[in-house]
């Protein structure tokens, strides 16, 4: 049971800084990222803020993470699912978000977008055929 | 392969039961625990996206949660089924993995 | 079939861990394992030994110490959770140059690997919180 590689998938439905859920469920993510297991990270909802750019969190005094995103590729953190409609629905789009990239090992390292819009029908179907679904 | 969908806060506080809702695949169930049992109330504003799910999917209200809100099971949503612990557990057991909205 | 559970939400604010509570008793009762319960966010504060809540309310910290003692069950802190929010084992004040350690019986403090490992090693995920 043990070796057996599982698909996870952490869920994030919540914006950053007003909430400590974002930061603590990226810690989660590095972390787990040590245990050779099928990550994938899905942001729908207000969780699609997660992901802006241009963040700048001086003022409030509180460490800016969202760079942290920057690193995920290195960890082999490569599947970043966004919704379309929860973007929409609050008057964003992917050029609102970072241009988050990964080195695909399996095609001479080629830099490829980690992120990937897709629709709510496509975010259920992935959302379906996970083992663990973590959500905070 | 299903799912049982945790939901805990109130439809009229958080989107997290429409969230839900608009996500779930036929043969899943949704369990309403804590706050979300609010959601479970005949002839409220949300009923209605709530019925209309109900032949694709299984609905469960946890009982301990009603009755500390004073709902009794006669006022729930027809085709809401209630469940206490022990249908919450075999709940989890007999679905494949669980969600939580949270 | 074994269980895994995690409680991010604290012992009075929220319901949380109170519904975490009934459902892993629940669990246990009816013939089930849990490999572990995970305490992360400000789910770590059900792990301290110094509250003194009203005599006629529930104390929620001394409900797991007796469920994880009758079953055995392991009750898992984050410890980067528990430091941001002054929880403490012996070892870590001692690490820490702190005067007190609060980590109630029965509950260990321990690093984010334990959550993914129940996950691995469980057959189902229970998530309660916010």
């Amino acid at each position: 049971m043990s070796d057996e590689v599982k698909k996870f998938l952490y869920v994030n439905r919540k914006a950053p800084y007003g909430s400590i859920y974002a930061l603590e469920s990226l810690e989660v993510v590095l972390i787990g990222a040590a245990f050779e297991q099928e990550v994938s990270l899905a942001f729908l909802d207000d969780g699609v803020f997660q992901l802006t750019k241009g963040q700048d969190t001086k003022e409030i005094g509180v460490k800016n993470f969202s760079p942290t995103y920057r690193a995920l590729g290195d960890y082999d953190v490569t599947k970043l699912y966004v919704e379309e409609e929860s973007l929409k629905e609050r008057g964003l789009g992917i050029d609102d978000l970072q241009y988050l990239t990964y080195e695909d090992e399996d095609d001479d390292y080629k830099e490829k977008p980690s992120i990937k819009v897709v629709s709510r029908k496509e975010m259920a179907d992935i959302m379906a055929e996970q083992d663990i679904i973590l959500s905070f | 392969m299903s799912t049982l969908h945790i939901v805990n806060k109130s439809p009229f506080e958080t989107i997290n039961l429409n969230s839900c809702l608009n996500h779930v695949k036929e043969g899943d169930s949704i369990l309403l625990i804590e706050d979300a049992v609010l959601g479970a109330l005949a002839q409220n504003k949300l009923a209605d996206n709530i019925s209309e799910k109900l032949g694709e999917i299984s609905i469960f209200a946890l009982l301990a949660d009603l009755s500390a809100r004073g709902i009794g099971r006669d006022r729930l949503i027809s085709g809401i089924k209630t469940t206490d612990y022990a249908g919450f557990v075999e709940l989890v057991a007999n679905n494949e993995r669980t969600q939580s909205w949270l | 079939m074994k269980f895994g559970v995690l409680v991010n939400e604290g012992p009075y604010t929220h319901q949380a861990a109170n519904s975490a509570y009934h459902f892993t008793k629940a669990a246990l009762e009816n013939g089930h394992e849990v490999e572990r319960v995970f305490f992360y966010h400000d789910g770590v504060n059900v792990g301290t030994r110094l509250s003194v809540p009203p005599q006629d309310e529930r104390n929620l910290q001394k409900d797991w110490t007796a469920l994880a003692k009758k079953h055995n069950i392991d009750l898992v802190i984050c410890i980067a959770a528990a430091q941001r929010r002054g929880l403490l084992d012996e070892n870590e004040a001692k690490r820490q140059g702190k005067d007190a350690n609060n980590i109630a019986e029965g509950f260990r403090i321990s690093g984010l690997g334990q959550l993914i490992e129940m996950g691995i090693k469980s057959d189902r995920l229970v998530i309660f919180g916010d």
